[in-house]
């Protein structure tokens, strides 16, 4: 399994202190999440848009990564101007459409997608083991950071265990239905993946108890913060909260 | 189901986040260090199995099992939820890090609530066990369905049409849900009971 798609690269963005760019994310996305209005959203839409260009990502992925985001929106954008309260209403036929509401989603799609931007841009474009590790810095508690890290590095090797039997199954001329059979079949593969889980996490932790664990992996890497890190920080988080005065 | 980024209101995110964080909280108290890596793998498979679609009449929905996650782990349910939630929305950005608060509340609260509720049903006879896994796994994701609706009216009323209509999707993947969840209780009683009570078992 390739899950970290946008995490190669060179760009600047790329380069970043990762607890500079988680840092200057949770303000982008903060403000962006609270602005109303349309021109506020626009605005941090553009500068999303700014940043995702300095980060030279994959363009086909990325564009398929913003299409199924805007599935949600799409829900949204036929519900809301049919029933937001608006004195002004365009007519088509029997239904009422309400000028405030299509503004309202606008909006919305505005947001979603100026965040879903920079996610990509800032987050995803560090390794999700590099993020775990400026998070330990950023005061989230050590417990949690161990979990997270076990937790993904395990989901490819449990991965690789449901291939496994699904391939099993498969060999076994099994066809997946709307029937009994059907699902009492996906609850075994699951409780084998639970018992192999398990068993695995024994095993995990009896290694970890030989190598002395203490409850907290020590750090082997450190970061260092260089000059174009604090300029980032200071320009980007400027820009966020000017867009939002 | 997960809500998107930018959809909330202010209030409700914050709302969403605190609660969550409480919940965090108390999991991470519950969760000895013998029992970190149980936690992880566990929510691991988890993870890989919101990667598997199951048909459901002439579409599928991929599993969720968060009444599953709830009565294997308790409180611990809130931050293997979140975990799996935060991993979701940097990697492939479904559902998102503002609404990380709302949608792991939403998912984990049902989760310990039928934690408490049908977990004891496990530890009896066979057809117990299977009618707490079945209601386990399928009021999980009503109660889920109804928090993520009363998140998107408190947000604005006009939304009301959406929230109705996330819960009406929810309830045949509910009774599909529950199904599974019943079977796996069953299963993992008879070929390793000691999953259902992994706190107890480590060494």
């Amino acid at each position: 399994m390739h899950l970290e798609v946008f995490s190669e690269g060179s760009s600047p963005i790329h380069r970043l202190d990762p607890r500079v760019k988680i840092i200057v994310f949770t303000i982008f996305s903060i403000l962006c999440a609270t602005s109303t209005g349309l021109k506020t959203p626009f605005l941090y839409l553009s500068y999303s848009i700014c940043l995702i260009l300095l980060a030279r990502v994959k363009l086909r992925p990325f564009l398929s990564r913003l299409f199924l985001a805007n599935f949600f929106i799409l829900f949204i954008w036929i519900f809301i101007p049919l029933f937001y309260s608006g004195n002004t209403h365009y007519s088509i036929g029997p239904l009422k459409i309400s000028k405030e509401g299509v503004m309202y989603a606008l909006s919305i799609t505005l947001k979603c997608n100026g965040i879903i931007i920079a996610t990509i841009a800032l987050l995803s474009t560090s390794t999700v083991f590099s993020l775990a590790h400026a998070l330990s810095h950023l005061k989230v508690p050590i417990k949690l950071i161990t979990i997270f890290f076990l937790f993904y590095r395990y989901i490819t090797v449990i991965h690789l265990e449901y291939l496994k039997i699904k391939r099993a199954v498969l060999t076994r001329g099994f066809i997946a239905r709307t029937n009994l059979h059907t699902y009492r079949t996906f609850a075994y593969i699951m409780a084998g993946l639970l018992i192999k889980s398990y068993e695995r996490a024994e095993e995990i932790y009896r290694a970890m108890l030989c190598r002395g664990f203490k409850g907290y992996f020590p750090l082997f890497e450190h970061f260092k913060i260089r000059k174009s890190d604090i300029i980032f920080f200071i320009v980007a988080n400027s820009i966020s909260i000017y867009f939002w005065i | 189901m997960h809500i998107s980024e930018g959809v909330l209101s202010a209030p409700t995110l914050i709302a969403g986040a605190v609660l969550t964080f409480i919940g965090i909280a108390i999991g991470l108290r519950n969760i000895g260090n013998d029992h970190i890596p149980k936690v992880a793998v566990l929510s691991s498979a988890f993870f890989v199995a919101s990667l598997i679609h199951v048909p459901i009449g002439p579409s599928s929905a991929h599993l969720v099992l968060n009444g599953l996650v709830g009565m294997l782990l308790g409180w611990a349910a809130f931050p293997s939820i979140f975990i799996s939630l935060l991993l979701q929305a940097v990697l492939f950005q479904f559902g998102g890090i503002t609404t990380l608060g709302v949608n792991t509340f939403a998912m984990a609260m049902p989760a310990v609530i039928c934690h408490y509720l049908f977990r004891k049903m496990f530890l009896r006879g066979k057809n117990l066990a299977l009618l707490g896994g079945f209601l386990g796994g399928s009021l999980s994701l009503i109660i889920a369905a109804l928090f993520i609706g009363i998140a998107l009216v408190e947000t604005d009323k006009s939304l009301f049409a959406v929230a109705g209509t996330v819960l009406a999707v929810h309830l045949p993947i509910a009774l599909v849900e529950g199904v599974i969840t019943a079977f796996v209780v069953v299963y993992l009683k008879k070929v390793k009971p000691e999953v259902l009570n992994w706190k107890k078992n480590s060494d």
